[in-house]
């Protein structure tokens, strides 16, 4: 299945495809960490609203989201193992179980987020008005980063779709798996947020 | 093989390596959730921080293969963190003025 794509010469840049996928997280950094600049900013006037708001929310399931976004990263850090050992159908199944890994996170959020709603706290709504300043810009950014968080989390499932279609195709196979390799870094970058924002959110006491 | 550029760096990393990273990152998910329910002041935030980072050097390293990549690529890592670190900085220079 491979050898037959080796007959004619490749003309192209695997070291410069992954910089430029470097460049793009670095851009993806400074996107959110404007927000953690925005975050720190309010954590230190309001540390008091902060720490109350923080009660609110439940430290179980951030934790096995944090668990569940760990694991994926794994799996699809392995993918790659297996594609460049020429184990494609084992590389596939690696992604799949990501993708598995990443709806089981959206499933808890959305769980996390209609607890909340259901109680009144979103933007807007009249309980978290009727709290003091502090409390409201903590949820402000609550919403704001695990949502934006969650928006990358679908984009990087869209991203391991098309994945899984080129290596279907024959477009990715053991000689050429650059894309699964910026695909899974656009991965990591998910994991790296969430690591920052689970201690930041959950973890106030 | 005709585009030897393309191979040269080519790491294969062990499926042991990886699960020996993932369970070292659940570890400190561990430690960092049982050490937020002491109380430590002002160091609760730093600790929380610092073993973020450590997270963030295991992914880094091993998920991402910075560790089998160029000098490059962690010349370029340094100075996007250095270019945040300043913007941070220097938000909380203006900020200790404002107040």
């Amino acid at each position: 299945m491979s050898s037959s794509t080796q007959a004619h010469v490749v003309h192209r840049d695997d070291y410069g495809s992954r910089m430029g996928m470097w460049l793009f997280l670095f851009t993806e950094l400074l996107l959110f960490g404007g927000l953690f600049i925005i975050y720190a900013v309010y954590r230190f006037v309001h540390q008091q609203e902060f720490h109350m708001a923080a009660q609110e929310l439940n430290t179980t399931i951030g934790m096995v989201n944090t668990i569940i976004l760990l694991t994926s990263s794994m799996t699809a850090a392995m993918s790659i193992t297996a594609m460049q050992k020429g184990n494609t159908r084992f590389s596939m199944a690696l992604i799949i179980v990501t993708i598995l890994f990443a709806f089981a996170f959206m499933v808890n959020k959305y769980f996390e987020w209609s607890a909340k709603i259901h109680h009144g706290i979103f933007p807007g709504g009249k309980e978290l008005l009727a709290k003091p300043e502090g409390e409201i810009l903590y949820f402000g950014l609550y919403y704001v980063m695990t949502g934006l968080h969650a928006l990358h989390v679908i984009v990087g499932v869209t991203i391991f779709l098309f994945i899984l279609a080129f290596i279907r195709t024959g477009t990715i196979h053991q000689h050429a798996y650059v894309k699964l390799e910026n695909a899974a870094l656009y991965w990591h970058l998910v994991d790296l947020i969430w690591i920052f924002l689970f201690p930041l959110f959950y973890l106030i006491h | 093989m005709s585009d030897h550029h393309n191979h040269e760096q080519a790491h294969v990393v062990e499926y042991g390596k990886y699960i020996f990273v993932w369970i070292s990152l659940l570890a400190f998910t561990g430690i960092t959730v049982s050490v937020a329910g002491i109380n430590f002041g002002n160091w609760t935030i730093v600790i929380a921080l610092l073993i973020a980072s450590v997270k963030s050097w295991y992914v880094l390293n091993y998920f991402m293969h910075l560790k089998y990549e160029d000098v490059v690529f962690k010349v370029f890592i340094f100075v996007a963190l250095l270019t945040l670190g300043i913007f941070i900085a220097l938000t909380f220079i203006d900020y200790s003025f404002v107040r």
